[in-house]
């Protein structure tokens, strides 16, 4: 997933009250830790309500992404805003369970469709009725 | 048990950990283990090399691709020289950190091998080995 320099951000893009991440390269913990920083400070900046973090394309969730995942969720619940993670691969599920990562705090969605709709309701706002249909 | 195949990396930067994380994956494809179980090794890969950088102030990863009859397997070797850990069994404890993580590192990596072996001296260094048979 690298080519040549490792990535130093992931992007963070901000859609109404919502921000959006898509992790699609491989995360050093550097990475992880400037993630966390930068959507901490995007989330007040832009008065974000909510935020949806897609890890579709992570082939591995280890114990240090896992904690930074459940940070993220623990500051945005701070500041009032809700934090859903989609997209979380089968494989990377089973493993997680198995090397005792706990993600309680942190709520999850099948993917990104599924995902806005929890956070609508969260918010009290009306999901999208024709979501996740045909 | 002779290695068909081996190779040895450094440990000193996030970006190593990262490599390892891909290298050991290709060794899991080569040798043709389940999604499963390529995540279970790559993760553990992960966690060990992490402790290595972080506890253990660098060292390497030494890989070896096992044939024992029919059987398959894949043997990662840990090796710093850095403090080492003076009560292995309760830094294999869920939950026991001396950094920031969430002391799943060594316990989590257990489970998520076939075998483990520790070795740990104060002062001299540690030394992990797991390995994940097909």
């Amino acid at each position: 997933m690298l080519d040549g320099k490792p990535a130093e951000h992931i992007p963070i893009l901000k859609m109404g009250e919502f921000l959006l991440v898509s992790i699609q390269v491989e995360m050093h913990d550097r990475l992880v830790m400037t993630l966390q920083d930068e959507l901490t400070e995007h989330i007040v900046r832009h008065r974000a309500r909510g935020v949806l973090i897609d890890i579709s394309a992570l082939e591995i969730v280890d114990s240090f992404i896992g904690r930074a995942l459940g940070n993220i969720a623990n500051m945005a619940r701070v500041l009032d805003a809700a934090t859903v993670v989609v997209g979380m691969r089968p494989a990377v599920a089973i493993t997680l369970v198995e090397l005792g990562v706990n993600l309680s705090g942190v709520r999850t969605a099948l993917n990104a469709e599924k995902g806005m709709d929890l956070i609508r309701r969260e918010l009290g706002l009306s999901g999208r009725r024709d979501a996740g249909g045909a | 048990m002779p290695a068909v195949r081996e190779e040895t990396l450094d440990v000193t930067s996030d970006e190593d950990v990262v490599r390892i994380r891909q290298v050991t994956r290709q060794w899991a494809l080569d040798l043709s283990f389940s999604l499963v179980d390529q995540t279970k090794i790559v993760t553990a890969a992960s966690e060990l090399a992490r402790n290595t950088l972080i506890h253990g102030g660098g060292g390497s990863t030494h890989l070896e691709e096992l044939r024992e009859g029919s059987r398959r397997g894949l043997r990662l070797t840990f090796v710093d020289k850095g403090p080492g850990i003076a009560d292995v069994e309760q830094a294999l404890r869920d939950g026991y950190t001396t950094g920031s993580g969430l002391g799943l590192g060594l316990g989590g990596a257990r489970r998520l091998a076939n075998e483990f072996e520790i070795v740990s001296r104060p002062g001299q260094g540690t030394y992990v080995r797991i390995t994940r048979w097909k």
